[in-house]
């Protein structure tokens, strides 16, 4: 069976959970091979390998890091001219669909983003327009350059070879190009990664303050071990940082649980989480579109609702 | 500084978007046509890089016949001119023709700075600037939510997952902008009525030097095979609060068993 290869996210070798998903997908097209790049990338193939990676190409060049994209595309252009891998799955983040463009050019082949299923002929599933319409699709050029969606599939633990191969990289004049000279981090939560959550409680402008944020939707998230999101009305307020904001031009989540508090839905806003499993909802206007995706909504104020339910799941 | 600005006419991101069942793809005429609503910030950035540097802004989209109707748009929010790439052998053309038409388009104009929307609201590939900084070698300064150009350098705040990072390039560069930057501005009466006769340059593909055949729904090099709409969802329950709301949900959630 040919090669799949799978790009790794990580930080310092800690592998983020996209990854294993898609060595999981990998696994349904041919045999999984993860590439892993940048500092910390050693400490990373043990975790590969217990999730099915075959091969673990190593890049240990701690530069790859220190300019936009381009390292990552000249690493990956290499592997799929030596190995002609059956297909490249690269996680759908900002970063996972810009290697993608660029390695489609450079290796002449077609692209295809924001896949959440890819069957073993190829074939990919992508939810367009917001989720509303579902389409299948196929590169027919060249290897099939693929980037998934976070918790489109589980993780598997499968014990595997993991074999180490290391790839050498020369930082050519392209990545050069852009120099990274600081890197600015908003606060970590302790929360779940929201785009990696199986839970998300998001805030709107319902919520009324960034108080309203800290007292009422992050109890309730951290009751339920969710991540926290928020509209664009609420991060445009400057009530949540802009990073956790949920739709069309913030994350798109598809956890097994989305609860939208004091959100109206606005099309933009379903664009980012319309393919969550189940959706709770509260709102004080039983007329609000989000109650059209609620599989259990209540009409009601979110300061009385929210705390009390809080109350209850911590019992 | 003489800026370039790439702009898309999509459907209208507030209406419902279809794919025409003929041969899946974007059906324009079911959606009102508008400028990519992303495109603005990137205009906005522009208009105020010349305004303190002074300098011309050029607009350039690759569309159908209608979509000059975004140019002049773009025009009358106070760009100074326009390049519309026109050739019915687009149709149904994906992100890697689209870059090739963008690229040789702004081939050879010496623009200093070449802005894009970080996406594109129908297609949202968000993968066209890399594609077109690739094509034309140029630094790739994409995701920027600040711009600082100074002299011969730039730098931006390139948006990550935990925050950003500050990013530095020489110019020439390709620069893609996210909708946190700036606040786009409303056309004035003046401009609009300016814009009507404002210069556009209408170029079909044997112009900018692509050969038709490289583009285009029958080379795209990924081609849909089916398309359906998602299957409405059962409607749900929904309970008026009346002091047992919370209760509700917690039966649900126990019974979901998500507690
Ligand atoms: C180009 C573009 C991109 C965009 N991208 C995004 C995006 O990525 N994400 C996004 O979210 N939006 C996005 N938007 C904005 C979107 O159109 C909406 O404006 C936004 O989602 C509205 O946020 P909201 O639902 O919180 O606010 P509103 O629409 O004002 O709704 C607030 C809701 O809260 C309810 N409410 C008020 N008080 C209470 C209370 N005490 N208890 C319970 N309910 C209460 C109200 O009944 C109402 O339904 C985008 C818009 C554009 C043009
Ligand atoms: N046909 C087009 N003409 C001009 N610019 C375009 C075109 N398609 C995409 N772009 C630009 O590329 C950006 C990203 O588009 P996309 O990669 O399709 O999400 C848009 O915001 C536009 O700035």
């Amino acid at each position: 069976m040919s090669e799949v290869l799978v790009v790794v996210e990580h930080t310092a070798g800690e592998v983020k959970k996209v990854s294993l998903e898609l060595l999981a997908m990998a696994a349904g097209l041919g045999t999984p091979a993860a590439v892993v790049a940048g500092a910390g990338a050693d400490a990373a193939v043990a975790t590969l390998a217990a999730h099915g990676a075959a091969t673990v190409y190593v890049c240990s060049e701690a530069a790859v890091a220190n300019h936009v994209v381009v390292p990552m595309v000249d690493l990956l252009a290499q592997l799929v001219k030596d190995k002609s891998p059956a297909a490249v799955l690269i996680p759908s983040s900002v970063d996972g669909k810009e290697i993608a463009g660029r390695l489609a050019i450079a290796v002449e082949s077609g692209v295809i983003t924001d896949a959440v299923a890819v069957a073993a002929d190829g074939t990919a599933t992508q939810n367009v327009f917001g989720g509303a319409t579902i389409v299948q699709a196929k590169v027919t050029h060249g290897t099939p350059i693929i980037t998934v969606r976070p918790n489109s599939i589980a993780p598997v633990e499968s014990a595997a070879a993991g074999t180490r191969v290391d790839v050498a990289l020369t930082i050519s004049d392209a990545a050069r190009a852009t120099t990274v000279t600081n890197r600015v981090s908003v606060e970590k939560s302790g929360r779940p990664d929201l785009s990696e959550a199986s839970i998300v409680v998001s805030g709107g402008r319902g919520v009324g303050s960034d108080e309203g944020f800290a007292s009422v939707i992050e109890p309730l998230a951290d009751a339920l071990g969710a991540a926290v999101g928020a509209s664009r009305a609420a991060t445009d307020a400057g009530w949540y940082p802009h990073q956790f904001q949920v739709g069309q031009t913030g994350k798109t989540v598809s956890p097994q649980l989305y609860v939208a508090n004091g959100i109206s839905g606005a099309i933009q806003h379903r664009a980012g989480m319309q393919t969550s499993k189940t959706v709770v909802v509260v709102n004080k206007d039983a007329e609000a579109p989000i109650f059209d995706l609620a599989d259990f909504g209540v009409v009601g104020d979110l300061h009385t609702v929210l705390p009390e339910l809080t109350k209850i799941i911590k019992g | 500084m003489n800026i370039c600005v790439c702009v898309k006419q999509v459907p209208d991101s507030w209406a419902e978007k279809k794919l025409s069942a003929s041969d899946s793809t974007l059906d324009r005429a079911a959606a009102e046509r508008v400028i990519n609503e992303l495109d603005e910030y990137a205009i906005e950035e522009a208009l105020r890089i010349v305004e303190a540097q002074g300098g011309e802004v050029t607009i350039l989209s690759m569309g159908p016949a209608e979509a000059v109707d975004s140019v002049r748009k773009a025009i009358s929010m106070g760009a100074n001119s326009g390049i519309h790439i026109v050739d019915d052998a687009l149709h149904g053309s994906d992100a890697i023709a689209t870059s090739l038409v963008l690229a040789k388009a702004l081939e050879g104009r010496g623009f200093d700075l070449i802005l894009f929307g970080s996406e594109s609201t129908d297609a949202r590939m968000s993968v066209v600037p890399a594609m077109v900084a690739a094509r034309l070698n140029l630094p790739q300064m994409t995701f920027a939510s600040k711009v600082e150009v100074a002299g011969e350098s730039l730098t931006i705040h390139r948006t990550t997952d935990y925050g950003y990072d500050e990013v530095t390039s020489s110019l020439p560069a390709v620069v893609s902008v996210v909708e946190k930057i700036n606040e786009p501005r409303y056309p004035s009466f003046k401009n609009i009525m300016a814009a009507k006769k404002a210069p556009i340059d209408t170029l079909s593909l044997s112009d900018i030097g692509v050969d038709a055949g490289s583009v285009g729904l029958a080379t795209a090099w990924s081609q849909v095979s089916s398309f359906a709409d998602r299957p409405a969802k059962p409607a749900g329950t929904v309970v008026q609060d009346e002091g047992n709301g919370a209760a509700k949900i917690a039966e649900f959630l126990t019974a979901q068993k998500f507690v």
